[in-house]
């Protein structure tokens, strides 16, 4: 069952691939995030963020306040490049 | 690159006061929107508002929305609202960059900011979830209030808060069947008046009930539900079957404030506000001196605290800037005042909770 639950959206990861890196010590969102790309999807993290992060407090017994998320970073929406290399072109000048 | 005093973003009920406010006072402001349209999650909301008179109760939403845009417009030669503008980074030295119709990419300077981004929804976790078909309950009221589609014929809604059970209602008067309401609550959450409705129009509301699986091959089919026991556990032998193409969930916001976490302000993670905050004074200030927050963006509450917020915070930047009002200290204190009426009595318990803990 859990192979049909996606926990992220954007990146297709499943609740199972999830449940398989904490049994095997993965314990923290970065360390899930580098192996799997949950995050790093157009959504950033919106909607799979809290869902593993509950996953993460349900296995180890953590409270999910005490749980750290990535860091934000710049930008929220996919920019297309040649227009952030654009601005930096008009800002040299 | 264009240096600005005041930048608001965000035009849900929240930014628009907090823009007439800063305005009024004799601030310039740029607001910016990602959406083409303004107003936030008021556009939506075709139901009549509860709240108190002086953030327009018993008014609908989207009309509420006109009546702030009016306002901005008295102020036109000192507010410009930029749309279709996504304010897309936040950096150290208060410069934002924006996307504009996703083919502009630009940088603005300002000297003060109120982040009135509003919130975003959560998701929930159940096999085959990811079937076309199964909805945010915000998706389903932009597809059929702003863009007017229909989303499917026969609607399964999961969550009986206020907006479940008002898009519920909002199904029905666009005449789409909705087979039943379910909430792994053992109570309602809505307040009466929206789920009396429900029940005068016999809608099954089913409390203590949860989505199982998700049954279908290339679109939903239908859904299964079951019984929760007071643990909130699945009841084994109590699974019920409802064949519908549209399963719409509304289990909650968390509010929506990533701009303010990467430009460094002290967040932290508050249940009672639905997620996590930026830590914040009484007038709406964040730990980094000029930059505000208003709305939902500082946890979930309603359009009527949103509004006190906006007009409160927009009041106070401004006179950081410079711009203090005579009666800078009476209005200061009536919003305030407003925010606690808001949040009284037993319904404000865990807002009031939440905000000591918020408080810097
Ligand atoms: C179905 C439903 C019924 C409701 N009924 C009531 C009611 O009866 N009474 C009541 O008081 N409240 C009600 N509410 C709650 C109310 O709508 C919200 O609390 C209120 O809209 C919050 O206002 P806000 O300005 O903080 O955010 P929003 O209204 O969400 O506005 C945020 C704005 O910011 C914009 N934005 C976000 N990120 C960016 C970015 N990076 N760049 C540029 N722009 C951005 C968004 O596009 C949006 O326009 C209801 C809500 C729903 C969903
Ligand atoms: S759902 Fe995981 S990044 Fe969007």
């Amino acid at each position: 069952m859990d192979e049909n639950t996606i926990i992220c959206r954007c990146s297709d990861v499943t609740l199972k691939q999830i449940r398989e890196l904490i049994s095997q010590g993965y314990t923290t969102y970065d360390e899930i995030k580098r192996l799997t790309r949950i995050g790093m999807g157009p959504c950033q993290g919106k909607t799979c963020g809290q869902l593993v992060l509950r996953e993460i407090a349900n296995a180890t017994g953590r409270n999910i306040a005490d749980l750290s998320f990535h860091n934000i970073r710049p930008p929220v929406v996919g920019v297309k490049l040649h227009l952030v290399a654009e601005e930096a072109e008009n800002n040299e000048e | 690159m264009r240096e600005v005093e005041l930048v608001i973003i965000g035009s849900g009920p929240a930014g628009l006061c907090a823009a007439v406010s800063a305005a009024s006072a004799g601030a310039s402001v740029l607001i910016l929107e990602r959406s083409f349209r303004p107003g936030g999650q008021l556009i939506k909301q075709t139901h009549m508002f509860f709240g108190s008179e002086s953030q327009y109760a018993s008014y609908r939403g989207v009309d509420i929305a006109d009546i702030l845009l009016d306002k901005i417009g008295e102020y036109g030669d000192r507010i410009e609202l930029m749309l279709n503008a996504t304010a897309v980074g936040f950096y150290d030295d208060n410069v934002i960059s924006v996307l504009k119709d996703e083919k502009e990419y630009f940088k603005i300077k300002a000297k003060s900011v109120i982040c009135a981004t509003g919130a975003f929804e959560k998701s929930l976790v159940f096999p085959n979830n990811d079937l076309p078909g199964i909805y945010g309950a915000g998706a389903v009221q932009t597809l059929m209030n702003v863009y007017g589609i229909r989303p499917g014929n026969r609607v399964l809604m999961v969550g009986a808060g206020n907006i479940g059970v008002i898009v519920s209602y909002q199904l029905m008067q666009a005449g789409i069947e909705v087979a039943a309401v379910l909430d792994a609550a053992p109570r309602i959450g809505a307040y009466l008046v929206h789920a009396s409705k429900l029940a005068r129009m016999s809608v099954p509301i089913l409390t203590s009930h949860t989505v199982k699986e998700a049954i279908g091959t290339d679109r939903l089919e239908a859904a299964v539900v079951c019984e929760l026991d007071d643990r909130f556990q699945p009841v084994p032998g109590t699974e019920k079957r409802f064949d519908v193409d549209v399963l719409c969930i509304s289990v909650g916001l968390s509010p929506l404030n990533e701009l303010l976490a990467m430009r460094g302000v002290e967040m932290k993670y508050v249940p009672q506000l639905s997620g996590s905050v930026p830590l914040r004074s009484e007038n709406c200030e964040t730990c980094i001196p000029g930059i505000f927050v208003a709305g939902d963006a500082s946890g979930i509450e309603e359009a009527s605290s949103a509004m006190a917020e906006g007009y409160l915070a927009g009041l106070c930047a401004a006179a950081k800037l410079g711009h203090v009002p005579d009666d800078f200290e009476s209005r200061r204190s009536e919003y305030l005042k407003q925010l606690e009426d808001l949040r009284s009595g037993p319904v404000g318990e865990r807002i009031r909770a939440g905000m000591k803990i918020s408080q810097l």
